[in-house]
């Protein structure tokens, strides 16, 4: 059934599909309505899950280390200043190898204080053992859920889902709510290799020598590895069930363009706009959305990328000091390659500036009319 | 594709009622994208909240700058924060006013309507005398006006989606369509 219903809703609808078991949480804005529905569904029966009310997002990212270590399928959301201070927790939930899930509402970083829109908080969580997977609506949003614990339990790693802040958390469009049963035929229920019974004498996570520890290490990388291609096959047979895929990216109107805008979450839906009217205009751009940050997918990256002779990266957040994120990656992905595009890496639509249609023609514009990049930041909507 | 910004203040439930008619628009075949302002949003301090309605699904995620009609849910915001900017030439600006569309003259440029969306809440019990609930009744009016949505769809998403009062709530909405008031030199347009 289709109904209007806002990202945050859309969330919840994913997590009571998913038929999760422990739902830990510390309200903060603007997730807040995500964890609100859950204790209600929790409340009224809708959702049979126990709902822990934490102290703060540490605390709620610890206890579902706990849940899920008991082998019962666990989730949390949070955004911005609440994820960075899990960020301890995010550590360990990826190297104690457990499936958790849990969405990001993408949002800024004080200081200053500022609850809008970018992916700084997200994207600066990059080096925690995280799966990082972008959503541009709110149909993505809900198919994604159920998706993200398949790929979760199936590698042993967690997994991240992330949102835009107001653009799909506060906005309403419809959205169709996966049926039940065939929710179930897609993800049978959580089974723990390892699991915590109390029934007899166990220890997770012990003190590990030097012997030991690189070899963890190096598995949470292997499994980083496979989560590639377990994703994209997660995706087709859910495709298979509800004819909805999305891949670990996605090209748009690529016929015959040779340069390309890369972008990620819900500016992506604004870019497609954007293609829709050069095309009309006559003009070849294509579009590549990536969905899949961590791992970060280097080979298809290479391949989809690599015949073209220039690319565009939207970035709505940057390491200081460095560049945006997306951008980095991305031109790190083609060091090694005999042939290679020019990246222009932009940076646009911090703390919740809008990325207009106008902003996103200036960056391909730039790209079109300039032989290489003049600077490793092209800042876009910026006041002087 | 057709931008709607609603005007209220914070707790009249202008956000409430671009869902509702997002949905009541959705039942009728539309696509439809429905959102608050984004910002940080007090009891009483004016706010907004959009709506974009389309026959195709809708891939523009932007702000709305240039609204084809707006609803102004407190006649009072018309003084306090400037309702009009970026209105297309001719767009509805529809009031809840107790008052003649004829006496709002500064609006030359856009087409004005008047409801009394405050007297149909009071009467139908909905919020207090002091702080009248009147986010269903406006819809009504813009059902009215713009013909863009029947009023049986408007009723029957305000039916399905508030939980308290729903009855009033509907009987607000189509009380409001009765009792809007149109310009005298000008007509519904066809929906």
């Amino acid at each position: 059934m289709k109904k209007v219903m806002t990202g945050n809703e859309a969330v919840a609808q994913g997590v009571k599909l998913s038929r999760v078991q422990v739902i830990s949480a510390y309200p903060i804005t603007p997730q807040t309505t995500i964890v609100e529905e859950l204790s209600e569904m929790c409340a009224d029966g809708r959702l049979n899950a126990k709902f822990l009310k934490v102290e703060s997002e540490h605390s709620a990212m610890a206890s579902i280390i706990a849940s899920c270590t008991a082998g019962v399928r666990s989730f949390t959301a949070t955004s911005s200043q609440g994820l960075v201070l899990m960020h301890e927790m995010l550590h360990w939930a990826a190297g104690a190898r457990l499936p958790v899930v849990m969405v990001n509402v993408n949002r800024a970083l004080g200081s200053p204080w500022n609850i809008g829109n970018e992916q700084s908080d997200s994207l600066s969580q990059r080096d925690t053992g995280w799966i990082q997977l972008y959503c541009e609506n709110n149909q993505e949003v809900v198919d994604t859920i159920p998706q993200a614990y398949r790929i979760a339990e199936t590698v042993k790693l967690p997994v991240m889902v992330v949102l835009d802040a107001f653009v799909l958390s506060h906005t309403a469009e419809p959205t169709e709510i996966p049926d039940q049963e065939r929710i179930d035929e897609f993800l049978p229920p959580f089974k723990g290799d390892f699991t915590l019974t109390g029934r007899r004498h166990q220890s997770f996570n012990p003190i590990t020598s030097p012997d030991y520890y690189m070899e963890f290490r190096y598995k949470i990388q292997k499994a980083m590895d496979q989560a590639k291609e377990v994703a994209r096959s997660v995706d087709e047979d859910y495709e298979g069930l509800f004819r909805r895929g999305y891949g670990i990216m996605e090209k748009y109107n690529w016929d015959g363009a040779d340069t390309v805008l890369v972008t990620s979450g819900a500016v992506t839906s604004t870019s497609r706009f954007v293609a829709d009217e050069l095309a009309k205009e006559g003009k070849r751009v294509g579009l590549l959305k990536m969905k899949m940050f961590r791992p970060f997918p280097t080979e298809a990256i290479r391949e989809v990328l690599g015949g073209t002779r220039k690319v565009a990266v939207l970035d709505r957040g940057l390491s200081f000091g460095q560049s945006g994120f997306f951008a980095q990656e991305i031109r790190s992905t083609f060091c090694n390659e005999d042939e290679q595009p020019r990246i222009f890496g932009f940076v646009a639509g911090l703390g919740g500036r809008d990325v207009t249609p106008e902003d996103i023609r200036q960056m391909i514009s730039y790209t079109l009319e300039n032989d290489r990049p003049r600077h490793d930041i092209i800042w876009i909507g910026l006041k002087q | 594709m057709i931008e709607i910004r609603f005007h209220g203040r914070g707790g009249q439930g202008a956000v409430v009622a671009s869902k509702l008619l997002a949905s009541a628009l959705f039942a009728e075949g539309k696509s439809v994208q429905s959102f608050p302002s984004f910002g940080v949003e007090r009891r009483g301090a004016p706010v907004m909240a959009f709506l974009r309605i389309d026959n195709h699904p809708i891939k523009l995620r932007t702000n709305v700058y240039n609204p084809d009609h707006i609803i102004v849910l407190d006649a009072t915001l018309v003084e306090a924060v400037d309702v009009t900017s970026g209105l297309k030439p001719k767009g509805w600006i529809i009031l809840n006013s107790d008052h003649s569309p004829e006496e709002f003259t500064g609006f030359a440029s856009f087409r004005v309507a008047t409801v009394d969306a405050t007297k149909i809440a009071v009467e139908n019990h909905l919020g207090s005398r002091t702080h009248p609930i009147v986010n269903t009744a406006i819809l009504g009016a813009f059902s009215k006006v713009t013909g863009l949505v029947s009023i049986e769809a408007v009723a029957q998403s305000i039916r399905e989606a508030v939980p308290a009062k729903t009855e009033e709530n509907a009987r607000a909405a189509v009380e409001a369509y009765d009792k809007t008031v149109l310009p005298s030199n000008d007509h519904p347009t066809e929906g």
